[in-house]
């Protein structure tokens, strides 16, 4: 008897350490909140993933850890990925904030890039996209083709990210139609495909004819191509989710940075930065647009375009009045990184309280 | 608030209460034969990934909602040879299911995700989906909600008129004694459990072939938990599931509409609305107990086995 | 024909045997799966329960994951010795967490000793509390427990996300949903150096021994049995059943509640919107595969969390998606809760007499009722 057991310990231990030398390639770890098939934010950042794999053919190897509870379960998972080898680990959430910070401290020797986070160390950079940049040229597209002068806007939690989101689309809508109004309505999850189809039906009962979300499913986008309005997509092109229905979306593309660092770290260059970039770093695109958007339009939006790259025109410059009516920035004004940052309250145009 | 606005919110409650009436009831009728299936999550999960892959390669919805009902069973299958067989705890059971098929349906979806499908088309009838407020609610759905109006009629006449829905309550309510005047009670709990999980599987359906037609994990969202409550807070009246289910579909898209109508409360705490108010309702309907007594079934959740 | 038979007396023999069975059924299964998938079964099974805790860093994690889950699943067992069907330690559990918080939030800036046994007061207090709404409503108002407690976990969870990003928002967070980060003086403290095994382990294992006492010797323990047995006999020898399914929730509610302010001030060190990936809910398998006992409910709690991280190891080493961790863990549970018929009956194969023409009787309507 004693004799089998060790025989099946040493089988199982030859096999586990045959595993662990088997490639000295550059180990990179992706820790993600959701499952990789959603249409949303992890399916954008596990494209980049893949995209890695592609562009450095035997030189990298990428691991992922999927659906990774925001709670105590993220230190292990990331202290895992860093004990068994990866040297440059992306947390691509922000409930990952602290515990990549915790881990950082143990493993000096790894990299690591936290997105949409603002605790950094010498190895934790942060990174994240102006998407606030498409979120307004989306309301631009939006105040040209409402017809009521009504669009929706679906938010999953009021955290600065999805408000900062919310308010961009609104000026952009209404420096179309400066009467529109914005309506928001919170689902209070991030990802329920049924729930935020319900929400973006409740916007259309209440007269919305083109409705955004700052949510994962496709789902809105659906509940549009049903009831014959338009949507515009986020994360990625949706339009296979609604042809008639999808003008265009605001779209991350982590591919160009995850690229860089990865050369950084075989370089031996990586140094921990505070990445946030817009259409001038291509960290945020729009899809293209949908036939149903007049040409002028797609002209005016694209010159936009131009200039916010070119760094002539900032979505939030002044004059700005928040919901109240009080002016929050004066003319000739653009709102300062923290400002953005931190942004709590909505903007003239929005509907609906803040809380 | 205008009228349209009422038209369509009533519509939508209806729309809302169609996946938890379809699992509600099928559970309802596996309880009242004495057996509780907490896997309701797990078999809705598996019809709901099964249905969406059948219809996405056949563009057929009907042989998409069948196959969806065939996968709950299959499922609830796995369920009653543990449970029932081999009289393992019911609860303990039930609970595993739901984990192995949200597991699995993760699993064999993984392909899927991200696809896309037709929607059930909508069946208006002219002239009367015209009528004001209720007509767009009661005459302009898909043909699940006219199928799960169908059940709840059909599951009404078999409990009131039949005797096979006695045999079902007999095996819920004294199995032993029950076994004793001969009836089944092994092959009725079966039966309860099997329609349980294709109700479960149609409900699944509903969701990834009409409701939001694209299948992702997990996308049930706790709806057979919700179930499993429906049930309760009707005290296993058929009447009451659709009831309990139509009220939580209202409650659960107010709070949404609330919204939009400018209320200030804090959107987190009106999130809080469906289930504050299914509790509030149920504490006023349950003051009475002996009425409510009346209707759980007695043996509900205890291993039977024939001793002879 | 596979027949079973009741056994007189159930099987001590199978009583230890048949967990052994479902695991080397379960290996069995998971080599043929992990074989289907490709992969090598000898090392995917070695990675997926071996690797979590081949080292003592992977066995404390191990323990660190159970804490909850344990902690809940010993106040679920009283529950469901006394036949009051708890589905709540997940709601009580997010209250215990919440109020534990707003506590240690006013120790922020502090360094007093009082800041730890307060907050877990709190979170004792917090849980039993919201057990006590469940208990209240099912004894005054006849409510039923299953569907109170359901709809307590979620309101409980909605307070949580509210108040996270409300009233216990971080002041200097970005208005981020996340608290400040709780004094040192708040946190538990890390029972060993380099692990995040805290203080925790030894509530599960007080937690463990009180149970253990007060099930098995004590008039109360014996009563709660009774109850759950034959709630006509527990009425005929006077047992107060109101007293006891009140009690029973409340100590659930606070074991819960503790578990919820050990995480906050544990591993997690602040309120964060998830602070429970549903181990309210895993504790309810854990109390049923552990036989209601309060060792069994450990063996069953670290098995529940060695998958949970082998479920980590197969994506890190292997590819394999998360979805195999809930394959494996409803492999496990149905082999297991399958294997425990052993213990109460016996298997035998019985050939069917050929020709055999049952008569069946159906009872008519009047019979039946």
């Amino acid at each position: 008897m004693k004799k089998a057991l060790k025989v099946v310990g040493l089988a199982l231990g030859l096999v586990a350490s045959a595993s662990s030398f088997a490639q000295e390639k550059l180990k990179v770890g992706f820790v993600y909140v959701s499952p990789t098939g959603e249409a949303g934010w992890t399916y954008n950042h596990d494209q980049a993933r893949l995209s890695l794999e592609e562009a450095f053919p035997g030189v990298v190897k990428t691991t992922f850890v999927e659906n990774v509870a925001e709670g105590a379960d993220a230190e292990r998972v990331i202290t895992q990925l860093a004990k068994s080898g990866h040297e440059l680990i992306f947390t691509t959430s922000f409930g990952y904030m602290n515990p990549t910070i915790k881990v950082a401290k143990r493993f000096p020797n790894v990299k690591f890039e936290h997105a949409t986070g603002y605790k950094r160390a010498d190895n934790v950079g942060t990174y994240f996209d102006r998407i606030y940049e498409a979120r307004y040229l989306t309301g631009v597209v939006a105040g040209y083709m409402s017809k009521t002068d009504v669009v929706g806007y679906i938010g999953a939690f009021p955290i600065p990210e999805v408000v900062r989101g919310i308010n961009a689309f609104a000026l952009g809508v209404r420096s179309v139609k400066p009467n529109a109004k914005v309506k928001v309505v919170w689902v209070n999850t991030w990802f329920d495909p049924a729930k935020e189809r319900e929400a973006a039906n409740s916007l259309i009962d209440q007269k919305a004819d083109v409705i955004t979300f700052h949510t994962d499913s496709p789902a809105p986008v659906q509940a549009a191509q049903e009831a014959g309005i338009y949507a515009i997509g986020y994360h990625s092109d949706m339009s296979e989710y609604g042809e008639k229905a999808h003008l265009t979306a605001a779209v991350h593309n982590w591919k160009g940075f995850y690229k860089k660092r990865v050369e950084q770290v075989l370089a031996g260059t990586w140094k921990s930065e505070d990445v946030w970039q817009g259409f001038a770093g291509g960290m945020t695109e729009l899809a293209p647009f949908s036939p149903a958007v007049p040409a002028e339009v797609v002209s005016k939006v694209e010159a936009l375009k131009t200039k916010i790259i070119a760094g002539e025109f900032h979505p939030f410059s002044g004059p700005l009045k928040n919901q109240a009516g009080e002016l929050i920035l004066k003319s000739g004004e653009v709102m300062s990184d923290e400002a953005l940052l931190g942004m709590n309250y909505y903007v003239e145009g929005v509907d609906g309280k803040l809380k | 608030m205008d009228i349209d606005l009422i038209t369509n919110i009533l519509y939508a409650a209806i729309r809302t209460g169609t996946p938890l009436l379809l699992v509600a009831l099928g559970e309802m009728i596996c309880e009242k034969s004495g057996v509780l299936n907490l896997g309701q999550e797990g078999m809705m999960l598996l019809g709901a990934v099964a249905g969406f892959i059948a219809v996405y390669h056949t563009d057929s919805f009907m042989l998409g909602f069948v196959i969806a009902a065939l996968s709950g069973v299959l499922a609830s299958l796995i369920f009653a040879f543990v449970a029932l067989n081999l009289n393992a705890t019911q609860v303990a059971t039930g609970l595993a299911l739901t984990i192995f098929g949200t597991g699995l349906s993760a699993f064999i979806g993984s392909d899927y995700e991200g696809k896309t499908i037709e929607a059930l088309p909508t069946i208006g009838f002219e002239i009367l989906q015209n009528i004001p407020l209720i007509g767009k609610a009661l005459f302009a759905q898909d043909a699940m909600v006219y199928f799960s109006w169908f059940m709840v009629i059909g599951c009404y006449i078999f409990f009131r008129a039949h005797r096979a829905g006695l045999a079902v309550r007999a095996a819920g309510e004294n199995p032993d004694v029950g076994s004793n005047l001969g009836l089944p009670v092994m092959k009725i709990r079966y039966l309860a459990v099997m329609f349980g999980g294709a109700m479960a599987g149609l409900a699944g359906g509903y969701l990834s072939i009409a409701y939001t037609p694209l299948w992702t994990e997990n996308m049930t969202a706790g709806k057979g938990w919700i179930a499993l409550a429906l049930v309760v807070f009707a005290s296993w009246r058929i009447e009451r599931v659709m009831l309990g289910a139509y009220l939580f579909g209202f409650a659960s898209i107010m709070h949404l509409f609330a919204q939009g109508l400018g209320i200030s409360i804090s959107s987190n705490l009106l999130a809080i609305l469906p289930y504050a108010a299914t509790l509030i309702v149920l504490v006023v309907l349950s003051r009475n107990s002996e009425k409510l007594k009346l209707f759980e079934p007695v043996a509900l959740g205890k291993p039977w086995h024939k001793t002879r | 024909m596979l027949k079973i038979e009741a056994r007189a007396q159930p099987s001590k023999h199978w009583a230890y045997f048949s967990p052994i069975l479902a695991v080397v059924l379960t290996l069995i299964t998971g080599a043929i799966l992990f074989s289907s998938l490709g992969q090598n079964p000898v090392e995917a099974l070695y990675i997926f329960f071996i690797s979590p805790i081949e080292d003592w860093y992977g066995i404390s994690e191990l323990l660190v994951k159970c804490i909850p889950i344990l902690l809940c699943a010993y106040g679920l067992s009283l529950c469901y010795r006394a036949s009051v069907w708890n589905i709540g330690a997940e709601g009580q559990l997010l209250m215990g967490g919440l109020i534990g918080s707003a506590m240690a939030l006013q120790f922020v800036h502090s360094d007093s000793i009082w800041a730890m046994p307060l907050t877990l007061l709190a979170g004792i207090l917090g849980g039993a509390a919201w057990a006590g709404i469940a208990a209240f409503l099912k004894l005054k108002m006849n409510s039923n427990e299953i569907l109170v407690t359901i709809m307590l976990n979620y309101i409980a969870l909605n307070l949580l996300v509210w108040a996270v990003h409300g009233p216990l928002k971080d002041p200097q967070g970005f208005n981020f949903p996340e608290s400040a980060l709780f004094a040192q003086s708040t946190i538990l403290p890390v029972l060993f150096e380099g692990t995040r095994l805290h203080l925790g382990l030894v509530f599960v294992l007080l937690a463990l021994a009180i149970i253990w006492v007060f099930v098995s010797k004590t008039f109360i323990g014996f009563q709660i049995r009774v109850l759950g047995m034959d709630k006509a006999a527990a009425k005929m020898a006077g047992f107060s059943q109101n007293k006891l399914s009140a009690l029973v929730l409340l100590v659930c509610g606070g074991l819960a509640g503790l578990a919820g302010a050990s995480e906050v001030s544990g591993p997690i060190g602040q309120l964060v919107p998830s602070i429970s990936p549903g181990y309210g809910y895993a504790a309810i398998i854990v109390a049923f595969l552990g036989r209601l006992h309060p060792l069994g409910i450990t063996l069953a709690g670290l098995l529940m969390a060695l998958i949970f991280m082998g479920g980590e190891m197969a994506q890190i080493s292997l590819a394999l998606p998360s979805a195999i961790t809930g394959i494996f863990q409803g492999l496990i549970l149905f082999y297991l809760l399958s294997s425990d018929v052993l213990i109460r009956y016996r298997i035998k194969i019985k050939l069917p007499p050929i020709n055999s023409v049952k008569k069946r009787v159906y009872p008519t309507q009047t019979e039946a009722q």
